[in-house]
């Protein structure tokens, strides 16, 4: 009889978990610019090496696959290749026995549609499109293209205030992007290859608690202009662009509608992760170049909007996304049921809600439901659930923030769909009621979910929170001529209004919700090309020179994350949450750095991503 | 801090010399202070330190890679090795890859290369003993482009350097002269093809000058071999600007003309310069001898230098007796030097009295 044994078939199987963990971060930091055909190459050859060589189309298809693929990667294809590239490709999909093979097929004619601008440049051109070719990641990464290795060498030197001026050269929000950038920065960071991202978004936080953006000064405002332009909207985008068109030289005048300057960093993000103190330090130092007059309590409308347009030499319009969506079920209007923004907005204007002893329900799986539900809890809600129609793993919100509420107490009530709202006699909403989902297919990257044929469940609420979405008041602009899609106001990657000369539109406005470093990044291209249009083409002097980089120090070194303040406490009041990096950390932190605007392709001409 | 102005000298060991360097200062430089020579072949000094070859690469102690030399500014303490039997076996097999990316067929090993003999890549190879490919690499013959009057690209030839992207984007400012992908391998995209005349190249051959190798050469290098050919300095007649270059003479003809360090050009050249401001002096229709027209005949006829200034001082004195100084005028020659420039309008302001005087130099 043949001994039976607890030795591993394969003994290196072990082995080879950590060995694929540390080639799934080089997956993960492929980086940016990299020709997706070349991308699509590696992938069918990690699929070619692993066909287990039972069936032959994909035993002996998947590696002609690869053949032609690599010729068509070395531009040495015609159209042909391609042609019998599909035709083998679908061979292999339908006749493969196990996922395997259908899979690696399935992926590549996925690609060859997904990429065909790449594949007809490779056929015709012989060689990428315009845009292949890799930069800095970091830099790259962000929208507001911020001298990231820049100011992490400044830190490192000791130089704060060096740092915050260095983000302030691409991004006058330093303080904002400190405590609440999303960090697509850190998406791509080569230093996952070693161990794991630099910790962007913290570095720029220790350096503005170092040196408060309202201490370290701003360029001098280059010569008045003369030209007059009107920023519509206080927010991410509008500040942008009137410091960047102010610095220039031009005189900005901002209509804000509100009280107050910030946009939705002031009237939808929380004081408990953005304090209003640290947001005036920003806002402060902005208005410290000049040239900016700002106008509250604004509304435009379209015969403002109008006169705006007669008596300014450009507008730029930037009103960001400031209306709640809300959901077609029973009694939505019902008392109690507030709309999330209308509930973040009011904080921002100083209103402090009192919601002791309520038991509150937030509709939504956002960054806003999140910001809803800890607010509610620290208005002294009694319990706060979140109800949600897919899984957590699905929610839109930032995982950290979603494990920040859970912690602080919030209740996660996932897969049921909000389906009516029971209110009392006086029209006060006392429950709502949910149809219980299951988890289905996968559409748009995301498992829609599935009705359950179960009877609905009752959740009593005092209160419901509804954040399923913003919208943008874009009527009275559309009413002067302004095009939307969706409501949201139509420009060109230039930020140019269509057939509308001199008028440029940017961040959430024209986007559709989204962060607040891609409305900075709006801003500084609006304020660019309004530039350009007023014919000018100012350079905005600088003159901190980047320390010389130490050699890479290549040992593996954990990341330091930002703490916060334990839940029990923190989920009592609005004060911030987060605690700063010790300077013990940030200099391990910057430490980790790879210098890439030095080492790799940031040496060589065009591999940065920076303006003058 | 870092930003101060005042920086303190630094002081690190190469090959055992203690060599004391201002912080900024390469390891390179830092070397040969030291009398240490660090072979470089992607570095051009104020042109491009991009560290692509890596030939430059040394042991840094306490560190796990090599560093490059040409592109890692000192620090105080580094212990450097640039010599170590490590060192030299890397940097031989650099060159070997170097040399199997090279083409060598297309020229028969370097015979038919207009290069050939002022070739960095050759000299570092014989230094070096790297004799032979590291590989082997089946490449199809790519075409030469060579559309543009003065300049020529030769693919085949290319090793990637990426010296002529900082000739023409860091040197000559013209940002023409691009790296472009395909798939996984940068090409250079040189603007000598057919649609040369579409490009923003303005033919200033900065690019060919920092070429290594025989990939982008001025076409005339063709016809000549460096053994051959003997150097003198001298400054560019083109215009007021006093560019200094070597003219490159054969058999006292002069053939070519090569970019010298001078206080205004540093080895820069513009298209005149470089390329139209010597052909003229063995041109076959170069007037040798002055030529006075006949009165009579109205022919051009040859005379001596006495007899043709005498013509032209009786001539402008006659003009300036009978119709004054100011309808005299002066307008040089922007082939002239400075000195001759100067003298002119001396001449100009002093004898004829006017100060009409001009010279269609508009660099
Ligand atoms: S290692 Fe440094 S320079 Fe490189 S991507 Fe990360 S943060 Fe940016
Ligand atoms: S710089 Fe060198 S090591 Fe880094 S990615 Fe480029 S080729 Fe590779
Ligand atoms: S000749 Fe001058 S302008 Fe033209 S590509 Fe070369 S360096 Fe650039
Ligand atoms: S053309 Fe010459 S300088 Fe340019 S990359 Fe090729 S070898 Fe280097």
């Amino acid at each position: 009889m043949a001994m039976l044994s607890v030795a591993p078939k394969s003994p290196d199987d072990e082995r080879l978990g950590a060995f694929v963990d540390d080639f799934r971060r080089r997956v993960d930091s492929t980086p940016l610019g990299v020709c997706p055909l070349v991308v699509t190459l590696t992938a069918l050859e990690t699929a070619a090496g692993q066909t287990c060589g039972k069936c032959v189309p994909c035993r002996d298809g998947i590696p002609h696959l690869v053949e032609l693929m690599r010729t068509l990667v070395d531009c040495d294809a015609d159209a042909s290749v391609v042609d019998e590239m599909r035709e083998l490709s679908q061979l292999v999909r339908d006749t493969s026995d196990c996922a395997i093979g259908y899979h690696a097929a399935d992926q590549l004619l996925a690609a060859l549609d997904a990429f065909s601008a790449e594949v007809e440049s490779h056929l015709e051109r012989h060689a990428c499109t315009a845009g292949i070719g890799q930069t800095v990641p970091c830099e790259t990464g962000c929208p507001a293209h911020v001298n990231v290795p820049g100011y992490i060498a400044l830190v490192a030197a000791g130089d704060n205030a060096g740092a915050v001026a260095m983000v302030r050269k691409d991004n006058p929000f330093p303080t904002a992007c400190g405590l609440v950038c999303e960090h697509p920065c850190e998406a791509k960071c080569r230093r996952r290859l070693i161990d794991d991202a630099i910790n962007i978004r913290g570095i720029k936080k220790y350096a503005t608690d170092q040196a408060p953006a309202d201490h370290v000064p701003v360029p001098r405002r280059s010569p008045d202009t003369g030209c007059r332009i009107a920023v519509v909207g206080g927010g991410p985008a509008g500040m942008t662009c009137a410091y960047f068109a102010s610095l220039m030289g031009h005189r900005v005048t901002v209509f804000e509608r509100r009280s107050k300057l910030g946009g939705m960093m002031r009237y939808g993000i929380p004081a408990y992760r953005f304090p209003r103190e640290r947001l005036d330090e920003d806002l402060r130092a902005i208005l410290s170049v000049g040239g900016i007059e700002v106008k509250y309590g604004a509304e435009i409308g379209t015969e403002e909007f109008e006169a705006l347009r007669r008596d300014y030499d450009a507008v730029f319009v930037a009103i960001g996304a400031h209306t709640g969506r809300t959901l077609s079920i029973d009694n939505i209007d019902a008392d109690g049921v507030i709309p999330a923004v209308q509930l973040l907005g009011d904080i921002g204007d100083g209103a402090e809600p009192d919601m002791t002893g309520k038991r509150v329900v937030v509709i939504g799986g956002g960054n806003v439901a999140m910001d809803c539900s800890r607010t509610a809890l620290r208005a002294g809600a009694r319990e706060v659930s979140i109800v949600y129609r897919r899984r957590q793993e699905d929610m839109t919100a930032l995982q950290s923030e979603v494990l920040s509420a859970v912690a602080e107490g919030v209740e996660m009530v996932t897969l049921e769909a909000p389906a009516a709202i029971e209110v009392d006699d006086a029209g006060h909403c006392t429950a709502l009621l949910t149809q219980p989902q299951m988890t289905g297919p996968i559409r748009n990257g995301r498992p829609s979910p599935v009705a359950l044929d179960v009877p609905q469940h009752r959740i009593p609420a005092d209160l419901i929170l509804v954040a399923v979405g913003q919208d943008i008041v874009s009527g009275p602009f559309n009413a002067a001529g302004m095009p939307t899609n969706r409501n949201r106001f139509v420009a060109d990657d230039a930020l140019r209004v269509p057939d509308m000369p001199g008028v440029y539109a940017g961040g959430d406005c024209q986007t559709g919700p989204k962060t607040v470093i891609k409305a900075i990044g709006a801003g500084k291209v609006a304020a660019r090309n309004i530039d350009e249009y007023l014919g000018y083409h100012h350079t905005l002097p600088f003159d901190i020179a980047v320390p010389a980089p130490h050699p890479n120090d290549r040992t593996p070194v954990g990341r330091v994350n930002i703490a916060e303040r334990p839940a029990r406490e923190r989920r009592c009041d609005f004060a911030g949450v987060e605690i700063g990096m010790s300077a013990q950390e940030a200099r391990q932190e910057c430490a980790r750095c790879l210098r890439c605007d030095v080492y790799g392709i940031g040496s060589a001409e065009g591999g940065r991503v920076q303006y003058e | 801090m870092s930003n101060s102005p005042k920086k303190k000298l630094v002081t690190l060991t190469i090959d055992g010399f203690q060599v004391t360097a201002r912080p900024g200062m390469t390891v390179k430089a830092a070397a040969a202070k030291a009398g240490i020579t660090i072979p470089t072949l992607c570095f051009l000094r104020g042109v491009s330190a991009i560290g692509s070859c890596r030939v430059c690469s040394v042991e840094l102690e306490g560190h796990d890679g090599f560093i490059t030399a040409c592109n890692t500014p000192v620090a105080d303490g580094m212990v450097i090795h640039t010599d170590t039997e490590r060192v030299r076996t890397y940097r031989r097999n650099l060159l070997r890859i170097i040399l199997a990316d090279h083409g060598l067929d297309s020229t028969a090993y370097c015979f038919s290369c207009a290069k050939n003999g002022a070739c960095q890549l050759q000299a570092l190879c014989n230094a070096y003993g790297a004799t032979e490919p590291a590989w082997r690499v089946e490449q199809e013959r790519k075409p030469i482009l060579e559309s543009n009057p003065f300049l020529a690209y030769d693919p085949n030839l290319c090793i990637r350097c990426q010296r002529c992207v900082g000739a023409c984007n860091t040197q000559a400012r013209n940002h023409t002269l691009h790296t472009a992908k395909r798939g996984m391998r940068t090409t250079i995209e040189a603007p000598f093809g057919p649609d040369w005349k579409a490009t923003t190249c303005e033919s200033c051959g900065c690019c060919a000058a920092a070429c290594p190798t025989g990939a982008i050469v001025e076409k005339r290098r063709r016809t000549y071999r460096s053994w051959e050919t003997r150097r003198v300095r001298t400054t560019c007649p083109h215009c007021a600007v006093g560019c200094q270059y070597d003219l490159v003479v054969r058999n006292n003809r002069i053939v070519d003309v090569d970019a010298a360090p001078g206080q205004t050009n540093d080895r820069r050249l513009c298209v005149k310069g470089r390329s139209a401001s010597f052909d003229f002096v063995d041109a076959p229709d170069r007037l040798r001898t002055p030529l006075v027209r006949n009165p009579t005949t109205h022919e051009l006829e040859p005379a001596s230098w006495d007899e043709a200034l005498d013509a032209v001082a009786e001539g402008l004195g006659r003009v300036k007796r009978e119709y004054g100084p100011d309808a005299l005028a002066g307008f040089a020659c922007s082939r002239s030097t400075n000195e001759d420039i100067y003298l002119f309008e001396k001449m100009v302001r002093c004898a004829f009295g006017t100060n009409n005087v001009d010279n269609c130099a508009r660099i």
